[in-house]
């Protein structure tokens, strides 16, 4: 059985360790410490931790008045909510402004399962990926979260960094260092081309697995950076590879989308957006995965159709 | 930090003055509003803010930004704006915009247009002087009708949760909104009782005198322990008779006989 991590946990730790060494680095949450896991940052840091109560748009306005005094703001809150009810502030007082702020929207996509459409945000990165200047991030396990979160911290612009709170496998491969705007090939190939991101990454490796049983030969992309995107690296699958596959727990408008574009721009190739459409019926998260077909099964035949020509 | 009220009643004049002819030669603007924060912005400009200290400096974010010209036109009375640049109000690829932006004005503190956005960013501020140990205050100057935005009342529970006296929110209250009077969409009265109830220190002063704006606004914090709000009674358009207190002027352009009439009304 492999063991299964909930990214938050490296995102939860690994922000306590940069804060233990730079006083600059504070959270704001909306009553959301249990649930971005920084009770620990609050014990360590209690005068860090600004808890202005459920209050989305008051939580990024204060993140970006701190970033203005010279602070480093994690603003942390379920993704739903941030991204949603304060996507006015993320556009202004965030990215037109250009603060170093780092929104990190925790437990996105289809996280919250049963909980319903709601709480679900399966929207946000085709929102985020649409404002300028915001690097928009989704890594795939523990380590590409620690590396992501240890370069926002460090980058002097505004990133949303999408937290997953699924349990997902480490991933061989992506143990380095986070490079923005840079995909990693996880499996080479020349039949069809797989891109995942954030959650989305294990299921592809699977789905890889099966097709190379087949004798299909599927190129993997991890691509943890929506905005800016590696269009090199989509540029040289369409050239190289039959089609291309696009994997995500989120709207297919998200990475799909944004593949699309880059794709009908510089050298079209046949697609199949794998992801969320509609808002979700109710249902476990790993239940709407299998519906929206994130899973080996559902990769695998996206993937074979296009290998096919179909 | 030392002008009078004289001295700051003929900068206004200054002020008001310049913006006149930016709106009319840009053919844009929201004069009414201008005209009644442009005592609140001389004040505290010439009169109190600390802007030495670079990063000690003390804030100031109009967050009503549809009044940008009467910040550009107070910056430049304040020498912190070059008084040239003020012709490129709302030109091509100029850096006076019709709403401040602080990547493209230095003094600009934040970039405010749509309403509600300047009290959360000013307490994020007030918070992050706090975390500094230090003394630097932080101002935010709101409309009135922007009071209907529920993000203020947000920020300003932050703002009395956490104490902070360094902060002053200032309201024009100048009783008008772009299509009508604030009394006849969403209500703000009992406006000091509202504020008074989420913990703010409350004063009202007349907006139009510069002796209550310097003395309230130089005294803040005037109770310790919680922000300070000043509802700075105003008028639109003021001193302009045919502008005052008429909603129509909330972004008219003057025509030219009406710009040598409110030249020769703010002038007197």
């Amino acid at each position: 059985m492999t063991l299964l991590h909930d990214c938050r946990d490296a995102f939860a730790s690994t922000l306590v360790d940069l804060a233990e060494h730079d006083p600059r680095i504070v959270t704001v949450v909306n009553d959301s410490v249990g649930s971005s896991k920084l009770g620990e940052f609050g014990r360590r840091f209690p005068d860090r931790l600004i808890n202005v109560g459920i209050a989305e748009q008051a939580m990024v306005g204060v993140g970006a008045g701190l970033a203005a005094s010279g602070k480093i703001p994690f603003v942390s809150a379920a993704s739903c909510f941030m991204t949603a009810r304060a996507l006015e502030q993320v556009k202004i007082d965030v990215a037109y402004s250009g603060h170093h702020v780092v929104l990190c929207g925790q437990s996105p996509g289809v996280a919250y399962g049963e909980l319903g459409s709601t709480h679900h945000s399966p929207e946000d990165l085709s929102w985020l990926r649409a404002i300028p200047g915001i690097t928009v991030v989704a890594p795939a396990d523990p380590a590409e979260t620690s590396a992501a979160v240890r370069w926002a911290a460090a980058h002097d612009g505004p990133v949303f960094l999408r937290v997953s709170r699924m349990g997902v496998p480490d991933i061989a491969g992506l143990d380095g260092e986070f490079v923005p705007g840079k995909s990693a090939m996880l499996r080479e190939g020349d039949d069809v081309t797989i891109i995942a991101t954030g959650t989305a990454v294990a299921p592809t490796l699977e789905a890889a697995d099966v097709l190379h049983a087949e004798g299909i030969s599927a190129r993997v992309l991890a691509m943890a950076t929506i905005s800016p995107l590696d269009r090199e690296a989509i540029v040289t699958a369409a050239r190289e590879t039959a089609g291309i596959v696009t994997v995500e727990e989120a709207y297919v408008c998200g990475l799909g989308g944004a593949v699309a574009e880059v794709v009908v721009e510089e050298y079209p190739v046949r697609m199949r957006r794998v992801g969320l459409r509609g808002f979700a019926p109710t249902g476990s998260t790993s239940w709407l995965f299998a519906r929206a077909g994130i899973s080996s099964v559902g990769i695998a035949d996206a993937a074979r159709a296009l290998a096919a020509g179909r | 930090m030392t002008a009078t009220p004289a001295e700051l009643a003929d900068a206004a004049r200054r002020v008001r003055l310049r913006d006149l002819h930016m709106v009319a030669d840009a053919g844009m603007g929201h004069i009414g509003g201008e005209f009644s924060v442009t005592d609140i912005l001389v004040t505290l400009y010439l009169g109190v803010l600390n802007l030495e200290g670079g990063s000690e400096r003390d804030r100031l974010i109009l967050s009503k930004g549809h009044a940008a010209a009467a910040l550009y036109s107070t910056l430049a009375e304040a020498g912190l704006l070059d008084e040239s640049e003020l012709a490129s109000f709302t030109r091509a690829e100029s850096a006076l915009n019709g709403h401040p932006a602080n990547t493209k004005v230095e003094w600009v503190e934040a970039s405010t247009g749509p309403l509600g956005h300047g009290l959360p960013i000013g307490v994020g501020m007030a918070l992050g002087a706090r975390l500094d140990h230090s003394d630097r205050r932080t101002f935010v100057i709101t409309g009135d009708g922007e009071m209907q935005e529920g993000s203020n009342w947000e920020a300003l529970m932050v703002a009395a949760h956490h104490g902070l006296d360094r902060l002053t929110l200032i309201i024009d209250r100048n009783g008008l909104q772009q299509g009508a009077r604030v009394v006849d969409t969403s209500d703000l009265e009992p406006l000091a009782d509202k504020l008074r109830a989420f913990g703010c220190a409350v004063v009202e002063v007349d907006g139009h005198n510069h002796a209550e704006l310097l003395d309230a606004l130089a005294s803040a914090p005037s109770e310790p322990g919680k922000p300070t709000a000043i509802i700075a009674h105003t008028h639109k358009g003021h001193p302009v008779s045919f502008m005052s207190d008429d909603p129509g002027w909330h972004h008219r352009v003057p025509s030219p006989d009406q710009v040598v009439a409110a030249r020769e009304e703010i002038s007197r």
